[in-house]
């Protein structure tokens, strides 16, 4: 099989690079950009794992052809916190609500939950559970990601405009 | 907000994505190595044919049990690769190793081999039945236990009700987010292996065993863990046992990750049960006997089932003051997955049991069933189902937490109240109460022990070196606790060694809640031992005894004089300057404990967990489905170093629960799994979680680390029988096997409108 070029934009950057038509965005991701941040946890679509975000929409990684993703604007958790070392209001948010135990799935909720407060500044905590539903994780019961999320909301729209880097 | 000491030590890499699982990692010129499965539940293998995976492009290797250098496994123990006779589907039989992920799956497929197929036992009860298949030679019994105290028979002659209940638990999935995962590197020394599991040391023993090489031939290393509740132990040994063969075989670095289906498919599973009560009660509502009557289903291999067996046993009985008590248990191989521990290691399916049962005798004879625990439930001081005198009972407090929070007594009649006004949803309340012993105990069937070594450098830095796995729980966050609170330093200073078989000591498993008691106590004591040595010198600097000293905020103090006090840093520095090392070690044995192992009676174990929970539900009577609106949970840990990480413990083993109680059920019933992925295995999401009242109650225990008790298990215990409580007051419906999934409500919801007919 032929090799596919695509070029996307991944946390910012321009990438240029040739998949296997039946490559996976997530493999694409981890073993040739080495962005291991982003998971697998089902390689089904259930677990939200491998969420990351494409266009502005948190998408499961795994169930989308990495050569589909010409043009695209794609972010994962690498590109989240600022380049010294800065972290996300939600990643700052998680951490003060002890919103993460094992870890594994954390990348998956923490892109979906920007993709919804991206474009959701004033979110109930019933649209917040809606919005993680596909997140799977079987440590922390979700209590403290819903409460982290919320108080997240609170600041999130002043600080991510000034957060934007492209 | 509630009081937090600060970070995990782990949380920053995780919350960046840069924490290192060992899916993340990788070598030059690794290869990839996946299993071949049988597709029978018990099956002789007769030929294993190789050459047509060989040949296949970019296929290295193809190996089975024969390629062993070592042993396959111990005794009844499950193998690295079959040998001979497999004993459940999905059994490993052989490895293609490749030089892609994709390349080994395809290939794995080619392998052909012949089995000549044997009948098949899919059931405990079958397993045990007369004229069984023989799972092994010498049959299909896997472990027989008894205990208890009285006289059961004199007990129910003082009865004037007798009650008979059989209860039936579900064969449940751990599924950590993070499947089964292993790299295994090949050194000029041995072998090294990264892998995620909650017993570093086990699972190089079980490597070191299948290569036939020395334990420290063997470097284990423990990258990230992505979750466990009792699921990466054997299975971890297992699959690092497969890539370290791997590589050794082929001399390069191997990796091995397993897909959701293989984990489902091959992995461990917590043990079904089936549990028969017979119950005498008096009129007053005293309980007069118990006699209960426990069958569990192993799976195919031992596994930890005897400590298993043993702790349900124990517990069976519920924290009741109970005077005649008789209690067996039976365990049977059968042609499933092997069972394990998972997350309350047997507590989970006999606290389903008790705490239902009492549930509905309470009903049955027209008490509250929370004023009917109370008056049963032990107190300081009184003797417990298998005899042992229980201390530090903080039950009352918790159950009085439980009742404020809910505002039981008010909410119960209200939701009633509701009921009568008709309509296609009804809400009911349920409660439910437990015990647990902590560690191993006497169920442990083995000693329990651990070793932890602070090396302390010359700036006051402190590592913590111990093989204790951190799969989620912050247990490494509780070591740097006990280590700050103990030497009285910034939380700065104290770091923590990553888990490496060649340099860190063995501090036991990360199971059994047995995590902050006996290896948080080991860690106490090897600070206890830095701390003696800055005493010595501090004491005669300051002209006091050093019994007396003050740890406190970097300085060593006088007993009640804030201004007479040295420096941590410099009795630091005084020692290296005296030619000595403030390093310290400490080491941790649950030990004393009285057991009569044959008649099951005694001391179990050193401490106990309490906790308490009220539910409230909400059931559709038109579709059968569940709701858990509200969830109080309150947990005694005695001492909680971090709370906010404490709740989300809670948090986290309630949601285990709720999966247990209303959907979770891997649907294996003649052998062959069918629900092998979420799609079909659901777990909670967090439109399945309740708003969770998480209440922390602090009632100091002797044993543990400044009094602290073990949480890990103790918070996935409630949540089954409270729910299942609750569904009873809302519908009059009593599910006595879980799960109580949409099906089996519909089925109770149609039986129940029919006897309503026919009256």
């Amino acid at each position: 099989m032929n090799k596919i070029n695509v070029n996307m934009i991944v946390n910012g950057e321009v990438v240029s690079i040739l998949v296997e038509p039946n490559a996976r965005l997530l493999d694409t991701l981890r073993d040739n950009l080495e962005l291991t941040g982003t998971k697998e946890g089902c390689g089904v679509g259930e677990c939200g794992a491998c969420t990351v975000i494409v266009d502005g929409e948190a998408v499961n990684s795994c169930m989308i052809l990495a050569a589909s993703m010409e043009g695209k604007v794609i972010e994962t958790i690498e590109g989240l916190g600022g380049d010294n070392g800065e972290l996300h209001i939600l990643q700052e948010k998680f951490i003060e609500h002890s919103a993460l135990q094992c870890g594994f799935c954390t990348p998956g909720l923490v892109m979906s939950a920007k993709a919804f407060l991206d474009v959701n500044d004033k979110p109930t905590r019933e649209e917040i559970k809606t919005a993680i539903s596909g997140n799977l994780c079987r440590c922390t019961g979700y209590s403290q990601i819903v409460d982290a999320i919320e108080d997240a909301a609170k600041d999130y729209y002043v600080y991510d405009v000034c957060r934007v880097k492209k | 907000m509630v009081k937090k000491h600060g970070r995990r030590v782990d949380v920053l890499a995780k919350i960046t994505g840069k924490a290192q699982y060992t899916n993340d990692m990788s070598f030059p010129h690794m290869l990839y190595a996946s299993t071949v499965r049988c597709p029978n539940p018990h099956a002789k293998i007769i030929s294993i044919e190789r050459e047509q995976a060989e040949q296949y492009p970019g296929v290295v290797m193809v190996i089975t049990a024969d390629n062993i250098p070592g042993i396959p496994s111990q005794y009844k123990q499950k193998p690295i690769l079959v040998p001979e006779v497999v004993r459940y589907e999905g059994e490993g039989v052989a490895l293609v190793v490749a030089k892609s992920k994709v390349i080994a799956a395809e290939a794995a497929k080619l392998v052909k081999v012949i089995y000549d197929e044997l009948p098949a036992v899919t059931s405990a009860e079958a397993a045990l039945g007369k004229n069984a298949q023989k799972i092994y030679d010498d049959g299909n019994l896997l472990c027989k236990y008894k205990a208890g105290k009285g006289n059961v028979e004199e007990g129910f002659k003082k009865a004037d009700h007798i009650f008979e209940k059989e209860y039936r638990t579900q064969r449940v999935d751990h599924t950590p987010l993070e499947t089964e995962a292993a790299i295994a590197v090949p050194t000029t020394e041995g072998m090294t292996v990264y892998a995620p599991t909650n017993d570093a040391y086990k699972a190089r023993l079980l490597i070191a065993e299948t290569l036939g090489l020395r334990e420290n031939q063997v470097r284990f290393i423990t990258p990230a863990i992505g979750g466990s509740f009792g699921a990466k132990n054997y299975d971890a040994g297992v699959i690092g046992a497969r890539s370290a063969l791997a590589a050794m075989l082929t001399g390069k670095p191997v990796k091995m990750v397993f897909t959701r289906e293989e984990s489902m498919i091959e992995g461990t599973k917590r043990h079904p049960y089936i549990c028969k009560y017979k119950v005498g009660v008096t009129k007053a509502g005293r309980i007069t006997a118990m006699e209960i009557d426990l069958i569990g289903d192993g799976g195919a291999y031992l596994s930890k089932s005897h400590p298993v067996a043993t702790r349900t046993l124990i517990e069976a009985s519920g924290p009741y003051n109970i005077d005649n008590v008789k209690s067996k248990v039976t365990l049977a191989f059968t042609n499933n997955t092997y069972s394990d521990a998972m997350r309350g290691f047997g507590s989970p399916q006999v606290d389903f049991a008790s705490e239902v049962l009492l549930d509905e005798i309470a009903c049955e004879l027209g008490f509250d069933p929370l004023e009917f625990k109370k008056m049963n439930h032990i107190k300081e001081n009184d003797i417990s189902g298998v005899g042992q005198v229980m201390t530090d009972v903080s039950l009352g407090k918790c159950v009085a937490e439980a009742e404020k929070a809910s505002n039981w007594k008010e909410r119960k009649a209200e939701l009633a109240s509701e009921r009568n006004k008709g309509g296609s949803k009804v809400k009911g309340i349920g409660f439910a109460l437990i015990h647990r012993g902590e560690a191993f105990g006497a169920a442990g069937q083995g000693i329990d022990t651990a070793e932890v070594q602070l090396l302390v450098n010359n700036d006051g830095g402190i590592t913590i070196l111990s093989s204790m796995a951190d799969v989620g729980m912050g247990g490494h966050t509780m070591m740097v606790n006990v280590i700050m609170e103990t030497l009285g330093v910034k939380r700065e200073r104290v770091v923590m060694a990553p888990v490496d078989t060649s340099y860190v000591p063995n501090s036991g498993p990360s199971s059994a809640t047995r995590g902050t008691m006996v290896i948080g106590n080991a860690a106490r004591l090897a600070a206890e031992e830095v701390k003696d040595k800055l005493a010595a010198i501090a004491a005669d600097v300051l002209g006091v005894l050093k019994e007396e000293l003050v740890f406190k905020n970097e300085q060593i103090y006088s007993p009640g004089k804030a201004d007479e006090h040295v420096n941590y840093q410099d009795m630091i520095n005084e020692i290296f300057a005296r030619g000595q090392t403030p390093s310290g070690r400490g080491w941790y044995t649950v030990s004393g404990l009285d057991w009569d192992r044959a008649n099951g009676f005694g001391e179990a174990y050193l401490s106990y967990a309490y906790g308490a929970a009220v539910t409230e539900v909400e059931v559709d009577l038109e579709t059968g489905q569940v709701s858990v609106d509200k969830f109080i949970a309150v947990h005694d840990v005695g001492h909680a170093f971090d709370k906010s990480e404490v709740i989300g413990q809670i948090n986290g083993g309630v949601s285990m629960a709720v999966g247990m109680a209303l959907f979770e059920d891997v649907d294996s019933k003649i052998g062959h799994i069918k629900n092998t992925n979420f799609d079909k295995y659901l777990i909670p999401t967090s439109l399945d979680m309740p708003e969770m009242n998480s209440i922390v109650v602090e009632v100091p225990t002797k044993t543990g680390p400044f009094g602290a008790r073990g949480l890990g298990e103790p918070t996935a215990c409630t949540a089954a029988p409270a729910i299942i409580n609750a569904i009873y007051d809302a519908t009059g419906i009593r599910i006595r096997e879980l799960p109580a999934n949409l099906e089996t409500m519909m089925e109770e919801l149609k039986n129940s409108r029919n006897k309503t007919d026919l009256n």
